[in-house]
């Protein structure tokens, strides 16, 4: 049966060479590479539970009274796209549970890629000749948090109506031209018109999915055609290779993976809930809400808000650069441009041009492990800026307090971390060092010993 | 129009002959000398409005008595029985000609939700979660008893604003009311409701229960430690 | 190869049936109106998903042959590089003005990229900034609540605040929205030239910070000003806090600019009305903020 249905497709497509060649593939195996075949997955979840979600999902701003079930909001205006929300929740069968496993999807998808981002930066298979799959995927790490933002904006509640604004004073925020770029996005001053609905709705379902898809499947090329990285070991060379074929090794795993990331999101999807819009009621433009957050990968963004003085850059009359900008672009501006840069930036600093096929612990690297730790340790203290509100109202350490601590910690931190993790590394390097010239020495010791032993019987 | 101070000044003076009796009882009567010496510091001169509801609702929640004037007072061990806390209220009632102690009867869960978005949300959080404000915590309202969300409401305690009957009418009080303890009450279809504050434990979950999940899955997988 | 183990055949076979109980469990909780739907669901889907995930567990480890290969990194391709280099330079060798072409064929590019972007240009208006300075605000345009009914002087109490929209104007524009509050009229200290904008100490500013754009929903109230801290509107998204008694200045938070107040007056009925529309653009900073008044439509 396998022989006729290989031999029907070839005669077909001619695909048998490929598919040979394909199923011998070799995966190097460490778990730590199957991170951003979990990103891969929360990829599929996500386009599979959002196709299902436009098929119910209204994506408009017409103002509507709401009479469905949800009593606390009988009666209440709100749009079109907030009450096919409320309906997906409440009167759709399954839709809560697609809902919400699309959200965790979302945040979770986030979270690999930023674990994978971690792991190949760590072990610098960032390297010639993977660079160029290196930018394709700080790319889609931009294009997601733009994804995930413009996803649960569309629902138009308080929460993520206010982050709209807040975004909408981000963009108006840019020197020179951030209110006109802002006046095109959403057609006129915020909220902008019908139009931007429509525009959001059209870049989160089809534009930047197609983007992330066609980067995603560039990312996949390079790596099958380089080949994946491996860590030193018995017959792991710059040059060869050790792995687990494709098939049916490598093949079963990756299932089994995919499995488990599909369990995880529904089951999540189904016991944790996640955004429950019906609390949180319609947006308004005059409505507000205390603790009202982004999603998680934004937080760093709030933080930066928070976090800045009140200065707007002002010459004369023109306002340079208003407040928002610092924390709200230049921060991540900043993060990105260093994970761009940073394998042109090694290159330089090390002088080492070649091809790299192997892995490197981070140890081996003091400078760029010490230095990776120190920006996420800055970035870490952002985040940690963005919840001091609720640190305040749970545990009553005074914001205003929270805010110089962290407005130090943010320079004080990274220099700190910097300098202690390139002593660590230098220390276990050292230790290993000693560890291999104590080997060493007892080998020879032993040698010498038999040699001596040896000439003793002779005599 | 602070009937908060004006609760407390009376408080103040009233203790001392409140003090003989509830020394008595229970031994604290220290803190409440303490209490109507400060009281007697201030001058300040206010007509007696909701005394009665502020008595009651200071004394209820534990906020009064307050160890220093300076500090926000927090819900705390409400230090008098309930006999004792009759007798006081009704005795500061006595002194003015304020409103009564408010009962709400049933209002609109509907009405309420818009309501308490409009006047409320912006620092106890749209489901009564409690936030920050430059300056103070508006606490989560759980706690709180329907009578006591009505009296915080027409008094405006600390820093709170007061809303009188021209702003929001008793009945619009009673949706508000009822608004409150219906989310508190509120079941949480999705599951497990994580507190209910949105995006912040929403990431948590995301890191430290998908996220180790996940990368236990990649461990079982994949080969656990590089070849060496 | 691998050694055939019918315990582990049998043990997959549990997972992949095991599966397919939750799998048609999921369809039975689907189908029947049964109570905390969406956790059966999930739970159902999700255990499904779990088992197969466990099947592959016992394939991997049991089941299949996982043993590993050797095989060679690709190298350079030099040789193929240079003959593509070479096809490439071929076919242009009967070309004589290469760098002129070359720029031509830019020129020509770069215009009709600029062409088809062109249409862009319709998305909004890329060039007109004005209608970031209108407001719907004028002078004699009544406050009115939210409900549409006219907001009183005398209905405004101290200690309290109010949100108020323009008279028959749209509600959705960051202009509209405005907070008012009262305030005891001798800790009122204007700028000398917004005299009178405040009658009977009763004051009304753009209810939109002019951080980011989110709505002022805070107000805080002293009960003893003596040792509490002074009336003040409080945005809840970044705590940008502004002072009403001396015009909306910012005394903590990040917002760049003080909250645009709108000057009011008092008609013949004792209703609140604009004087004016407000001291100057409402909403986040940009960069033509300062330089021109806020304008009414």
């Amino acid at each position: 049966m396998i022989r006729g249905l290989v031999r029907w497709i070839d005669e077909r497509a001619g695909s048998a060479p490929l598919v040979r060649r394909s199923l011998r593939y070799l995966f190097p195996d460490h778990w730590s590479f199957l991170l951003g075949e979990v990103a891969l997955y929360c990829f599929v979840v996500l386009v599979a539970t959002g196709i299902y979600l436009t098929f119910f999902f209204e994506p408009s701003t017409a103002q509507t009274v709401y009479h469905g079930s949800y009593l606390p909001l009988r009666g209440a205006r709100m749009s079109e796209a907030y009450r096919s929300a409320l309906d997906i929740s409440f009167r759709i069968k399954a839709g809560l549970l697609i809902r919400q496993t699309h959200h965790w999807a979302a945040d979770v998808f986030l979270v690999a890629i930023v674990l994978h981002l971690l792991r190949v930066f760590f072990t610098g298979a960032y390297r010639k000749p993977r660079d160029l799959t290196w930018i394709l995927g700080v790319t889609m790490l931009a294009l997601a948090l733009l994804e995930g933002y413009l996803g649960y904006s569309l629902v138009d509640d308080l929460l993520s109506g206010m982050g709209l604004a807040i975004g909408y004073g981000v963009a108006l925020s840019v020197p020179l031209f951030g209110a006109n770029i802002a006046s095109l996005i959403w057609h006129g001053p915020f909220p902008g018109s019908s139009d931007f609905w429509s525009r959001m709705y059209i870049t989160h379902v089809l534009l930047l999915p197609v983007l992330i898809g066609t980067l995603l499947a560039a990312h996949l090329a390079l790596v099958a055609s380089r080949h994946h990285t491996q860590f030193r070991g018995p017959r792991r060379t710059e040059r060869t290779l050790v792995g687990v074929p494709a098939f049916p090794g490598q093949a079963v795993r990756s299932l089994g993976l995919a499995f488990s990331v599909t369990a995880v999101l529904f089951l999540l999807g189904g016991l944790v809930q996640i955004n429950p819009i019906w609390l949180w009621g319609p947006y308004h433009l005059a409505s507000g809400t205390n603790g009202a957050q982004p999603d998680w990968y934004l937080g760093w963004l709030i933080g930066g808000l928070r976090l800045m003085p009140a200065w707007d850059l002002v010459v004369g009359k023109y306002t340079l650069v208003p407040n928002p900008f610092w924390g709200g672009v230049l921060l991540p501006l900043l993060v990105f441009a260093f994970l761009y840069l940073w394998p042109w930036l090694e290159r330089r600093a090390t002088g080492e041009y070649g091809w790299f096929n192997l892995l490197e612990r981070p140890r081996d690297r003091p400078w760029r492990t010490a230095i990776g730790c120190a920006i996420v340790s800055g970035v870490l203290v952002v985040f940690v800026a963005g919840s001091a509100d609720r640190v305040d109202v749970l545990f009553g350490v005074s914001y205003a307090a929270q805010i110089w601590v962290y407005r130090v910690l943010f320079f004080v931190l990274p220099l700190a971390v910097l300098l202690a993790t390139k002593r660590i590394c230098d220390e276990l390097a050292a230790g290993e060092r000693v560890e291999r010239d104590r080997r060493g020495a007892e080998a020879e010791a032993r040698r010498s010993a038999v040699a001596v032993s040896a000439r003793g019987d002779g005599d | 129009m602070r009937p908060g101070t004006e609760a407390l000044q009376w408080f103040g003076l009233l203790a001392a002959p409140a003090a003989w009796t509830v020394q008595l009882v229970v031994g604290y009567g220290a803190t409440v000398a303490a209490c109507s010496a400060a009281g007697r510091r201030w001058n300040v001169s206010v007509p007696t409005w909701e005394i009665a509801l502020a008595a009651d609702f200071y004394l209820r929640t534990g906020y009064m008595p307050l160890a220093t004037p300076q500090t926000q007072p927090r819900r705390t061990r409400v230090l008098f029985s309930a006999r004792e806390l009759a007798a006081l209220v009704a005795y500061v009632a006595s002194l003015g000609n304020g409103p009564a102690i408010p009962q709400p009867r049933p209002g609109s869960v509907a009405g309420g939700q818009r309501l308490f978005t409009e006047h409320c949300a912006g620092c106890h959080q749209v489901v009564a979660q409690g936030g920050y404000l430059t300056g103070a915590v508006a606490p989560p309202l759980a706690p709180d008893s329907a009578t006591q969300i009505a009296e915080a409401v027409r008094i405006g305690p600390y820093l709170m604003p007061r809303f009188s009957e021209r702003t929001i009418s008793n009945r619009q009080l009673d949706s508000i009311v009822a608004y409150v303890r219906a989310v508190d009450r509120a079941p949480n279809p999705g599951g497990w409701g994580i507190g209910r504050l949105g995006p912040v434990p929403e990431g948590i979950v995301a890191w430290l229960i998908a996220g180790v999940a996940l990368a236990g899955c990649c461990l079982v997988f994949g080969r656990r430690r590089a070849a060496r | 190869m691998r050694r055939p183990t019918p315990r582990a055949d049998d043990l997959a076979l549990l997972f992949l049936g095991l599966a397919a109980l939750c799998a048609a469990g999921f369809v039975v909780a689907f189908a029947l109106a049964v109570p905390h739907r969406t956790q059966l669901l999930g739970v159902a889907l999700g255990l499904a998903f779990a088992f197969l995930a466990a099947a592959c567990v016992v394939f991997d480890r049991r089941l299949l042959d996982t043993s590993e290969r050797e095989e060679l990194y690709p190298e350079p391709h030099v040789e193929e590089q240079e003959a593509v280099a070479e096809i490439v330079e071929e076919a242009g060798s009967g070309i004589t003005r290469r760098r002129l072409l070359t720029m031509g064929g830019g020129v020509a590019a770069g215009s009709l990229g600029l062409a088809l972007l062109a249409p862009a240009l319709s998305l909004g208006r890329l060039f007109d900034t004005t209608p970031l300075l209108e407001t719907p605000w004028r002078r004699g345009r009544r406050l009115v609540d939210g409900a549409g009914r006219p907001l009183r002087a005398a209905d405004i109490e101290r200690d309290a605040f109010y949100t108020a929209f323009p008279e028959g104007a749209d509600r959705e524009t960051l202009a509209a929205p405005v907070v008012v509050v009262r305030l005891d009229p001798a800790s009122v200290r204007l700028p000398p030239e917004r005299r009178g904008w405040a009658p009977q100490g009763i004051l009304a500013y753009s209810k939109i910070c002019t951080h980011a754009g989110c709505a002022i929903a805070l107000y805080r109230k002293p009960t003893d000003p003596a040792i509490e801290p002074a009336p003040a509107f409080v945005c809840p998204c970044h705590y940008s806090t502004f002072d009403p008694a001396t015009g909306g200045t910012v005394i903590f938070g990040p917002a760049g600019r003080p909250l645009p107040q709108l000057p009011l007056t008092i008609d013949r009925s004792g209703v609140l009305c604009a004087a004016g529309t407000f001291s100057g653009p409402v909403g986040p900073s940009w960069w033509g903020v300062r330089i021109w008044k806020a304008r009414s439509r």
